[in-house]
């Protein structure tokens, strides 16, 4: 009877780890690639941070962050003042942009949005791929178009840095089963390297996910020093359950 | 001399409040249990320790959250920045609303092992599905309080399943969601609902559970009564009293399911977007809906029962009755289930397959209800009969069908298996 039971269970536990690979392999669009991120990086995410201030916080604030948040990137407070701060006066005040996000809906067809947690909607990988695939595209009103988010409102806000590219889209003929290819194509040179704006990239979105989850670097320490204790807990308790129970008979 | 101090103090409460006393010896220190308690009978109390857990932090969340539509994004991240330990609080309340229904699943799937709700403890049962149902409730009305895109929209499905009972659906909805769509007002309700209105009822019934159990008596993996048989001193042969034994074995339990709690809290808390889902990190826009709306885990077994019945006359009310059903015919378990034995270890082949169907149905409905219904691909072909293509649609259908049939075709199964027979006394190997 066990046998049963153990077949069934084991039969619905294979589905459902089998199951998201098969939901994998159908999703369409283009693939992302992972995000070499580490958060313990401190160096990467004062970076991350660096390009953040410069490039994005024009249009995109962090409202449930706080400028004083960036010490704990080993930034003491008059750094943070001078060379990050140009949206507000105290360290106290949270990282907002300096206009009207109606005035940026009219520009842009949608209000940029705020990414206090944006790594933790989208994801790190797709932030990663998502900022390096922008190409030209005169259809858009913009002129820019992204593989990722096909039709972006955004444009290529870090295009000095990568310069413009060209993207072809190739579907695969009709009847065969080839995945859809894509052909990008340089055409006028950034101020870095293709290998510096990947890094760039990926401190900005070391940096993202850093903010969207502040207190994500101690937890896992606390969750061991937790999970030790618990440890020595067990072994008590355990001992103590033996010496009731050998009366039981 | 503190000893003194201490046994004259008690003295001085138990002459004027005996009942203390009393109930103490009739819950724990002289309630008998069974002595072979094995693994599946260590969530219950691992389902009162985390209702204790869940009222604990919600307590402590409930001092820095904002019900409102406009602030209560913005102050539960102001939880998990700027008020001292509060991501550890809010990674226990979200962890542990997970938790409470993977207990709670287990707890009941003991019951359908050992035949716990089978004559005497019916009532047992019936409370003990008021609470699981008071239980969803209570997961539905705190789920759409951190205004998320996922809490909205969900919210904003869940109280249109309402609008499709025919006549008066549409001014039930209204009524629920004190506006029409939902809205600060839906949010205020919820809010009260969940923090106060909820966990009295779910108290009160857990209350009622465990006295309706003590009257009884609890089950065992034998399904044996433990009253039968009696030793010269008056004490059942096979029951041990709750108190020590069984506290200090349930207390082992807790330190392992408080580690493996912890270990996803501190580790894993979104596990992989099942606890905490991604879109929700996205602040709710009531003009924006998601491309992919998906209840949280534990709604989806009865979701993807809802979404497998098709409509009727352009009505999705089969479905929302179907869902219903689902889950109210759990109240009529103890009359569907004729068998003679209560436990699995005697019950025969029938009741075992059926079980087994039973458990891989709900795990595949539970999976395909958190995915869009395309998950697997569609079918090549065409026909007459196929209103949807969807290959996960069809096998979500076979599933309910399953699903139904296991509580339909109880009373003939379970009435013509082959069981064995009982021993006298629980099987002890010690």
């Amino acid at each position: 009877m066990k046998n049963i039971l153990a077949i069934g269970l084991t039969a619905g536990l294979t589905a459902l780890l089998l199951a998201p690979a098969v939901a994998l392999a159908a999703e369409e669009g283009y693939r992302l690639d992972r995000a070499p991120n580490d958060p313990r990086d401190i160096v990467s995410l004062q970076a991350g941070a660096r390009t953040y201030m410069n490039y994005c916080l024009g249009c995109h604030g962090m409202q449930f962050m706080r400028y004083e948040g960036l010490e704990a990137l080993d930034l003491s407070e008059s750094e943070i003042k001078d060379n990050l701060m140009f949206t507000a006066e105290k360290v106290g005040e949270p990282i907002r942009i300096a206009f009207n996000p109606k005035d940026a809906k009219a520009w842009f067809g949608v209000a940029p949005p705020d990414l206090s947690v944006i790594a933790r909607s989208r994801g790190a990988d797709w932030l990663y791929t998502y900022l390096r695939t922008f190409y030209r595209d005169p259809k858009t009103v913009t002129g820019w178009n992204n593989a990722v988010f096909p039709n972006v409102g955004m444009p290529h806000a870090l295009w000095t840095l990568q310069g413009q590219r060209a993207l072809d889209i190739e579907s695969p003929k009709e009847g065969s089963h080839g995945a859809v290819e894509y052909k990008w194509t340089q055409i006028t040179p950034g101020t870095q390297s293709a290998a510096e704006y990947d890094a760039t990239v990926r401190d900005l979105v070391n940096f993202l996910v850093y903010v969207s989850e502040p207190h994500g670097n101690s937890r896992r320490p606390i969750g061991i020093v937790v999970l030790f204790v618990l440890g020595i807990v067990f072994v008590f308790a355990y001992l103590l359950k033996k010496e009731y129970w050998k009366d039981v008979k | 001399m503190l000893a003194r101090a201490i046994r004259c103090g008690w003295e001085w409460f138990d002459s004027r409040m005996p009942t203390v006393a009393l109930e103490w010896k009739k819950h724990a220190a002289e309630y008998y249990a069974p002595k072979n308690f094995n693994f599946w009978y260590y969530f219950g109390s691992l389902a009162l320790l985390v209702l204790v857990i869940q009222i604990a932090s919600g307590i402590f969340l409930t001092m820095n959250y904002k019900p409102d539509a406009s602030l209560a994004f913005g102050s539960v991240e102001y939880i998990m920045r700027d008020v001292p330990g509060g991501w550890i609080i809010r990674y226990i309340h979200s962890t542990g609303a997970s938790a409470f229904f993977i207990v709670v699943y287990l707890h009941m799937f003991r019951a359908l092992l050992y035949g716990s709700h089978k004559e005497p403890r019916e009532l047992v049962w019936i409370f003990g599905v008021l609470i699981y149902l008071t239980l969803m409730g209570e997961a539905f009305f705190g789920y759409l309080l951190p205004w998320g895109q996922m809490s909205y929209w969900g919210a904003q499905v869940i109280v249109n399943l309402f609008g499709t009972v025919p006549l008066i659906g549409p001014d039930l909805s209204l009524w629920i969601r004190g506006d029409y769509v939902v809205s600060d007002a839906t949010l205020n309700r919820f809010f009260a609902l969940h923090v106060i209105a909820l966990p009295l009822v779910l108290l009160g019934l857990v209350g009622a559970h465990l006295l309706a159990l003590h009257d009884v008596g609890s089950n065992n993996p034998d399904g044996v009564d433990i009253k039968k048989v009696k030793g010269p001193d008056g004490h059942y042969l096979d029951g041990i009293p709750f108190h020590p034994y069984y506290t200090v074995k349930d207390i082992v339990g807790a330190v392992v399911f408080i580690a493996i709690f912890c270990f996803v809290l501190f580790f894993l808390p979104e596990m992989g977007g099942y606890f905490l889902e991604a879109n929700n990190f996205i602040p709710a826009d009531p003009l924006k809906t998601p491309p992919h709306i998906a209840p949280v885990w534990y709604f989806t077994p009865f979701y993807s029962i809802l979404r497998a019945v098709p409509p009727l006359f352009h009505s999705q009310f089969p479905g929302v009755l179907a869902m219903g059903v689902a889950t109210l015919i759990l109240f009529f378990l103890p009359w569907l289930d004729r068998s003679p034995v209560k436990s699995i270890r005697y019950r025969g082949p029938l009741y075992k397959s059926w079980l087994a169907a039973f458990v891989l149905v709900f795990l595949l409905l539970g999976y395909l209800g958190t995915e869009p219904t395309t998950v697997w691909g569609q079918f090549g072909f065409d026909a007459f009969f196929l209103d949807t293509r969807d290959v996960a649609t069809w096998v979500a259908r076979l599933c309910s069908i399953v699903y139904f049939l296991f509580f339909f075709l109880m009373p003939w199964y379970t009435a013509r298996d082959k069981v064995q027979p009982v021993p006298e006394r629980v099987v002890w190997d010690h």
